[in-house]
């Protein structure tokens, strides 16, 4: 075990854990954060999407011990957020309605709020790309694409 | 308006207590803690008043609506809470839903399975509503010493219409808790509904986005622990010896133990595979994960190892020669093939599929000798308490347990094993434990989807019309085979034989159980035999229909040929079919299962030799929608579910395990590859409702195939297309 200070939505918390532990588990273990997902452990589904510094990184397969200072924005601050592009991606996903069971989207949202960070006017190809890494067993595919561009729509 | 006994479920409308003090919403804090996010016009009350099981009546009005039902994604924690507050009468803005535990006394059917819920619950939630609206309106009769008659109500007002006196529910709820529950009321005639058929958000949709823990997995209680299990690597071995004391050793681990849950009875939704597993009990997640990884282990054969090559072998033997149960048989199929000018056999077949929900099975216990509390996600919450009654010899009346959304249950979540190892491993260790799958665990012990293969015979007569029809179709374990569904009843010779194949490996019921693949493979062949017949293939199917009104085979048909033939009319209008645009290639399926008619047309382009699907368009009756906007969503799913599912995932075996283990080999469909606009269609008929959590899933993979091959000449026998070289992108 060793003693971590994680800036985790703009707050400091220290937490004591295993080096190796995945910041998901020290998310939902540790600080109660459960909003982060756990859907495969592996980087290949992400639900686990969290910000490290503003960039989407899957938080299951990336240790504790590497994060350092770096900032780390997880559903819980986005959802405090009161930022405009924040705000601008959850009413879009209320407006269209997207989830059915609900599962994915905390993982679906950091992506897509990364994504228009990066690029506010994205084309459905570079949607396509950004969110491939993104599983919904449900198929919500469709109306998480109309989402991105109604909140794209409203950042340009 | 209607008015009916209420008999439906009676004791659903007993109240069980006057009134329970503000706050008590569940007693239960975690829960209560999540609610409510929605913005209401009212705050909470002071005190709440149970009118019945599924209303109780603040003093301010503000109502509360249990959703009886486990929500898995189907959104009837939406839609079963409209149909009360439609009958109610109250506006939607003033409702605050909450999910209803498991309670077999108030009640019936708590089941998320079979598209049923909306079906089967229709009667009963407008009873709720139209209940608890003649109580509040006796109420207000008897302090105002007039008659209910004279009473009308809107929104949750009462009105004594001659004097202009208005009084709210909520002034009216303490008293209207005490009356007794009428022998009749009257329910609303559906063209005054006011919240039924309008588009509504649905009322998790706040806490999803924002993180909120309300799934199985999120939960968390003081001096919870948390488990794992590890099960054999394959289906047909058993343990025999590990590594105990190191794992015991290890940090964080505080109980390692082997546990068996082999079930007493026999119940339809028993696992028998993997019934005896070694768990570890620790204080994180990562310390059970590294545990876990940490175990050597030595395990033994107690039945064959099966693998994909002998499925192959066993499901083409048993389509040859195996004993058939027969099903179905009308005129003389033998001599129809004999005679025919044309006859057209194929083989369709399809492979196991894993559930894979986003999240991983899961379950919170905390078992004593004496008691059982579970709370998780599970779509048979009632068969779930049985089993683990009859497991640990702990009364009934002693078990609760409590739903949390879901994240996802395509049936995975219809068979409660991982709740049994939840309950074994608290019962022995006496800790209130959270049991937790990884991906590997869910994906190598599940309860897969068959293996199906269907051999389709037709025959044709000189003038190319259908005179004969043969279904013979088997898989491990259970046939595919409906033998009542159309073409039974438009075809004057028709036979169906099912066969089955025994196998260690479990299956079970996966999203629209046997339609998932059924309806593809039927809706390919009739493509083929419209072509073979020279008939465009919507016209071909009509005429079948037409068949099947004026002059239907047998009694058995499961099926309304009429609404058959107006689902796929409207499609057929909608999208224009039979105006050709360049470069656009089309195909059209059209089933019924789950007591809904579904018809849809999909366009695709060829770009660098990859299928792009431009559009679909999806016509269904479902009878009355109750909220159009989960209604279209959950078609849009099922849609993106269907292609996806015929197209990439497959699970296959070695030696008895999965060679799949994880999405890294296991493909399930991304955001490039869905359709780039689906746009559907509803049959306006006034028809009592039926569900759309699964319809919309089997007929889409027909259309698929039928598109594919107008746009590139090759027919598709075999699921996943991806091994036939077919991408989408």
């Amino acid at each position: 075990m060793a003693e971590f200070n994680l800036n985790i939505n703009g707050k400091i918390k220290k937490i004591d854990a295993d080096p190796d532990t995945p910041i998901l588990w020290v998310l939902r273990d540790h600080l109660d954060l459960v909003g982060t997902k756990y859907g495969c452990g592996i980087a290949q589904c992400g639900a686990c999407t969290v910000h490290l510094n503003g960039s989407a990184i899957r938080s299951c397969s990336v240790a504790v011990s590497t994060v350092g200072d770096q900032a780390i924005t997880t559903i819980e601050g986005v959802s405090k957020s009161t930022s405009t592009l924040e705000n601008i991606v959850k009413e879009a996903w209320l407006a269209h309605d997207v989830a059915q069971c609900g599962y994915c989207q905390s993982g679906q949202i950091m992506n897509a709020t990364a994504l228009l960070k990066s690029n506010p006017s994205p084309s459905d190809k570079e949607i396509n790309r950004a969110m491939t890494g993104n599983i919904c067993r449900c198929g919500t595919y469709t109306r998480i694409k109309t989402a991105i561009k109604t909140a794209a729509a409203q950042l340009t | 308006m209607t008015l009916v006994k209420t008999k439906y479920n009676r004791r659903s409308f007993l109240k069980v207590s006057a009134a329970s003090s503000g706050g008590m919403m569940l007693g239960f804090s975690w829960l209560a803690s999540c609610n409510p996010t929605k913005e209401q016009a009212l705050s909470m009350p002071e005190s709440w008043f149970d009118i019945n099981a599924f209303i109780k009546i603040g003093e301010n009005g503000l109502v509360t609506i249990f959703s009886p039902n486990p929500e898995i994604g189907q959104n009837i924690k939406t839609s079963m809470p409209m149909v009360v507050a439609e009958e109610l009468d109250v506006a939607w803005k003033n409702v605050v839903v909450e999910q209803a535990a498991l309670d077999t006394h108030k009640y019936e059917r708590q089941i998320a399975g079979g598209s049923q819920s909306i079906r089967r619950g229709w009667q009963g939630l407008r009873m709720a509503g139209a209940t608890a609206r003649h109580m509040l309106m006796e109420a207000a009769a008897k302090e105002w010493k007039v008659t209910v008659s004279s009473l009308s109500t809107k929104e949750g007002v009462i009105k004594h219409d001659e004097s202009n006196r208005t009084m709210s529910y909520g002034q009216m709820a303490a008293i209207a808790s005490t009356l007794k529950v009428p022998e009749k009321v009257e329910l609303k005639d559906p063209k005054d509904f006011k919240i039924i058929g309008q588009p509504t958000k649905n009322v998790d949709g706040k806490k999803i986005i924002s993180g909120a823990p309300i799934f199985g997995l999120d939960f968390k209680r003081e001096g919870m622990k948390i488990s794992m299990i590890e099960h054999s690597p394959a289906f047909g071995m058993k343990l025999k010896s590990f590594n105990e004391e190191v794992i015991k050793s290890m940090p964080g681990i505080s109980d390692v133990l082997v546990i068996n849950t082999a079930p007493k009875e026999a119940v339809w939704s028993n696992v028998n595979a993997f019934t005896e597993v070694i768990a570890i009990v620790g204080d994180t997640t990562w310390q059970v994960m590294k545990a876990k990884k940490g175990l050597i282990v030595e395990w033994e054969w107690d039945s064959p190892a099966e693998n994909s090559q002998d499925h192959e072998f066993k499901l083409e033997q048993s389509l040859q020669t195996g004993v058939k149960q027969w099903a179905r048989k009308d005129g003389n199929p033998e001599q129809t093939f004999k005679n025919a000018s044309q006859v057209i056999e194929k083989t369709f077949s399809a492979p196991f599929l894993a559930h894979n929900t986003m999240e991983p099975m899961n379950f919170f216990a905390e078992v004593s000798k004496e008691k059982a509390e579970l709370i998780g996600p599970i779509q048979t919450p009632k068969s779930m308490g049985k089993s683990i009654s009859n497991l640990l010899d702990i009364p009934i009346e002693n078990i609760t347990v409590m739903l949390t959304r879901m994240g996802g249950g395509f049936g995975r979540r219809l068979y409660g094993n991982f709740g049994l190892e939840a309950a074994t491993i608290s019962y022995k260790t006496g800790k209130p434990i959270k049991l937790i799958y990884t991906r590997e665990d869910d994906m190598t012990q599940g309860v897969y989807r068959p293996a199906y293969k269907v051999k389709y015979r037709a025959a044709l007569d000189k003038k190319n019309e259908l005179i004969g029809f043969s279904i013979r179709g088997t898989g491990i374990h259970e046939s595919p085979v409906y033998e009542n569904r159309f073409p039974a009843g438009a075809v004057p010779n028709y036979l169906a034989e099912k066969m089955s194949i025994d196998s260690n490996i479990s299956t079970g019921a996966w999203r629209a159980p046997r339609s998932n693949f059924i309806a593809g493979a039927e809706q390919s062949f009739l493509d083929e035999v419209a072509e073979a017949a020279g008939k465009d293939p919507i016209d071909f199917r009509l005429e079948l229909f037409d068949r099947a009104i004026k002059n239907p085979i047998g009694t058995d048909n499961d099926y309304d040929p009429h609404r058959y033939a107006e689902v796929l009319k409207l499609v057929r209008d909608k999208s224009n079919w039979g105006v050709k645009t360049e470069g656009i290639y089309r195909g059209v399926s059209a089933y019924f299962c789950h007591n809904t008619y579904v018809a849809q047309v999909l366009d695709m382009v060829l770009i660098n030799g990859k299928h792009k699907i431009m559009k679909v368009w999806c016509a269904i009756d479902c009878g009355i929608v109750i909220n159009p906007e989960g209604a279209v969503n959950q078609a849009e799913g099922g849609i993106i579910d269907g292609i996806g599912h015929a197209v990439y995932s497959n699970l296959t075996f070695d030696k008895g395990s999965t060679i799949q283990k994880n999405f890294d080999t296991y493909s399930m469909i991304r955001h490039h590859q869905a359709p780039s606009e689906i746009e559907v269609f509803f049959v306006d008929n006034g028809i009592d409702p039926t569900g759309l959590g699964e319809p919309t899933l089997p007929p889409i993979s027909g259309a698929l195939a039928n598109a594919i091959y107008q746009a590139s000449g090759q027919r598709l026998y075999k699921q996943p297309f991806i091994q036939q070289d077919i991408k989408l992108g």
